[in-house]
């Protein structure tokens, strides 16, 4: 008679595999089951049969109109904070003095909270704020810059919140490159451009485009920004809002279960769309060889 | 069929780093053709010697020189030598076609002569089969054989291998050993080879350079080292296992541990000196006849096929290693006499 563990161990199942159990029903108590009472809620509209929700917030431009908006400043954001990193990073990836002082820097803004930022843009970027004061006495503008209430002041502060996150990702990212690949191209005579990108950029990128994915969907859900630096009825009326006037302004709650789970669907063809371009690329060990 | 230049010449090239000397005043000519090899203990300086020769670290003192042309100034990849690193550092996104034609595509070649080159060069390191592979699908030794391939078919002035060898197992290392020796051979590149196993230093290069503490000990051809080092450091790097601490007493004799001898003396030592007496494993003998030797008890025994190495006490309490085709035991008694051409003194300390 052979042991029940062994007997699992063959077919590849480890006893401490059920130590796994906990989590799973946490995850299950607190994101599937969650994610499908919303999804019963959004096909229980009052009129319109199953998919009347979704059928009214595709009808109804207003509504329809905040998928781009979101994508508007969601996309160019992440885009953005990915490709500013890099060459942060880059310079970074080394070890020299006071690298710890700067990561700290540039990493706060993660710790500050949205609403902390939203106040010091508001302060900073306003129109009776140091930046425009300081233009106007330089004689640069005449009148003070409009950098809050609109797209901008969105903009900025999903730079501000979403940039630490991007630079710790893309500098983990860049760190386990073999820094000996890059010397090998300095020695076959590749100048630095030529061995970033044909070197690092390579190896970096599925990388890249992870750490893109995770700063768009932060982006994309962007919601205290949106409002308290944004423009929350025209420019940056984005589908969060549409979603929360839904469900807590008219007390929809299918329209505004519909308007989230679009929202999680946009996410996920824009995550589906960028993986997919990654699986082009090569995903292999960034190491040189043993070692 | 490198571009002609006559020599290298490397003038007090030093490196420190953080106020300590990684490497200090090494003074090197190294001519066309030639193979070097910088050896010794890790931590002596040897990897920091060649990196500052690939313009991988800067100079903290001193020059490099290619016949009249400065070269310490350049940055690595305009001085045209090609590197072979310890963890082969191949470009694992990259086929070994692709690693090998790196370079050639970096000189902005014509087309089919990067073809005709690769090809060639991948033929050299007999990987043909497996030119469409990444990396990360060969072995151990065929990864070595890329980066050689991809450092050889640039055809630089000088090739710098950096203990290509560690990484491989015993087997495998000496075929590569002879695999490095042939291409260097037939393509008479200008090599200098790091390592700190003494036996692929002997028998790969023309030169040796010994370094210990960043500061060169000895240089000179195999022969020169293996025979004559220049001092204890270098013959307890070169195989001379015992190094017993001595007095001179007049002409070459030396005693300590209740042993007397007779040796060869090795630079400025006076009578009354303390010395110490270095000698091979195999330059000790046992006696053809009782009472001709030195009485010792063997300790413990190795067996290494033809001989056994022998751990043995004098007496007088000294160590002594030895290796001998008699099947010696522990316990055994033996009688010892020694080589007085190949045991030599040497001035303490230093």
């Amino acid at each position: 008679m052979v042991a029940l563990s062994h007997r699992l161990a063959d077919r590849g199942i480890d006893r401490h595999l059920f130590l796994l159990v906990p989590a799973t029903l946490f995850v299950a108590a607190l994101f599937i089951y969650p994610f499908c009472y919303g999804l019963g809620l959004s096909l229980q509209p009052a009129q319109g049969g199953a998919f009347g929700a979704y059928r009214e917030f595709f009808t109804d431009a207003y509504q329809r109109d905040t998928i781009m908006t979101t994508l508007k400043i969601a996309l160019p954001a992440a885009l953005l904070n990915v490709v500013a990193s890099v060459p942060i990073a880059y310079k970074m990836r080394g070890r020299f003095r006071g690298k710890r002082l700067l990561t700290t820097v540039l990493v706060v803004p993660i710790t500050l909270g949205t609403v902390l930022t939203a106040e010091g843009l508001l302060n900073f970027l306003g129109p009776t704020g140091w930046f425009n004061r300081t233009l106007l006495a330089a004689g640069i503008v005449d009148t003070p810059l409009t950098l809050t209430h609109n797209y901008t002041g969105v903009f900025l502060s999903l730079v501000i919140t979403g940039f630490p996150f991007a630079f710790l990702l893309v500098l983990s990212y860049l760190s386990g490159i073999d820094p000996s690949l890059e010397r090998a191209g300095a020695t076959l005579g590749a100048g630095w451009a030529q061995r970033f990108f044909r070197i690092t950029l390579p190896l970096l990128a599925p990388g890249l485009a992870t750490t893109f994915c995770l700063t768009f969907v932060l982006a994309f859900s962007v919601f205290p920004s949106a409002i308290l630096v944004g423009d929350p009825s025209g420019s940056t009326r984005v589908i969060s809002i549409a979603a929360y006037e839904a469900a807590y302004v008219r007390y929809d709650y299918a329209a505004g279960s519909a308007a989230a789970l679009i929202m999680g669907l946009v996410e996920l063809i824009v995550i589906a769309v960028v993986l997919g371009l990654r699986s082009l690329l090569y995903t292999g060990t960034t190491s040189g060889g043993k070692g | 069929m490198t571009d002609g230049f006559q020599e290298l010449r490397l003038e007090g090239v030093s490196r420190s780093f953080g106020g300590s000397d990684a490497l200090a005043d090494l003074d090197l000519t190294i001519k066309r053709g030639e193979f070097i090899a910088l050896l010794g203990p890790s931590g002596c300086g040897k990897s920091t010697a060649l990196n500052c020769l690939a313009g991988l670290l800067p100079l903290t003192r001193g020059s490099i020189w290619r016949d009249e042309t400065r070269l310490d100034t350049l940055p690595a990849e305009r001085r045209g030598f090609g590197m072979v690193f310890q963890n082969y550092a191949l470009f694992p996104h990259m086929t070994v076609r692709g690693n090998v034609a790196f370079g050639l595509r970096m000189r902005r070649l014509p087309r089919a002569e990067i073809n005709r080159r690769t090809d060639e060069a991948i033929r050299l390191v007999r990987l043909d089969e497996h030119a469409a592979k990444l990396p990360g699908q060969l072995s151990g030794g065929q990864q070595q054989r890329v980066a050689i391939a991809r450092a050889v078919v640039l055809e630089p002035s000088l090739v710098l291998m950096d203990e290509p060898l560690s990484n491989l197992d015993a087997m495998l290392r000496l075929e590569m050993r002879t695999e490095i020796r042939r291409l260097h051979q037939s393509l008479g590149l200008t090599t200098v080879y790091v390592t700190h196993d003494q036996e692929e230093a002997l028998s790969m290069s023309d030169r040796l350079v010994v370094l210990r503490g960043g500061r060169v000990q000895q240089i000179g051809t195999p022969e020169q080292v293996h025979t004559q080092p220049a001092n204890r450091h270098v013959a307890g790097f070169m195989g001379y296992r015992n190094i017993l601490p001595m007095r001179l007493t007049e002409g070459s004799i030396v005693e300590g541990g209740g042993l007397t001898l007779r040796g060869t003396k090795v630079g400025e030592i006076a009578a009354g000196d303390a010395v110490e007496a270095a000698i091979r494993p195999e330059d000790i003998h046992l006696a053809a006849h009782p009472g001709e030797g030195i009485e010792v008890t063997t300790e413990v025994v190795e067996y290494q096929g033809r001989k056994v190495a022998a751990e043995v006490r004098t007496p007088g309490g000294v160590l002594l290693h030895l290796r001998t085709d008699r099947a010696l035991k522990p316990g055994d008694k033996a009688e010892l006499v020694f080589d007085p051409d190949r045991l030599l003194i040497f001035p303490e300390g230093d």
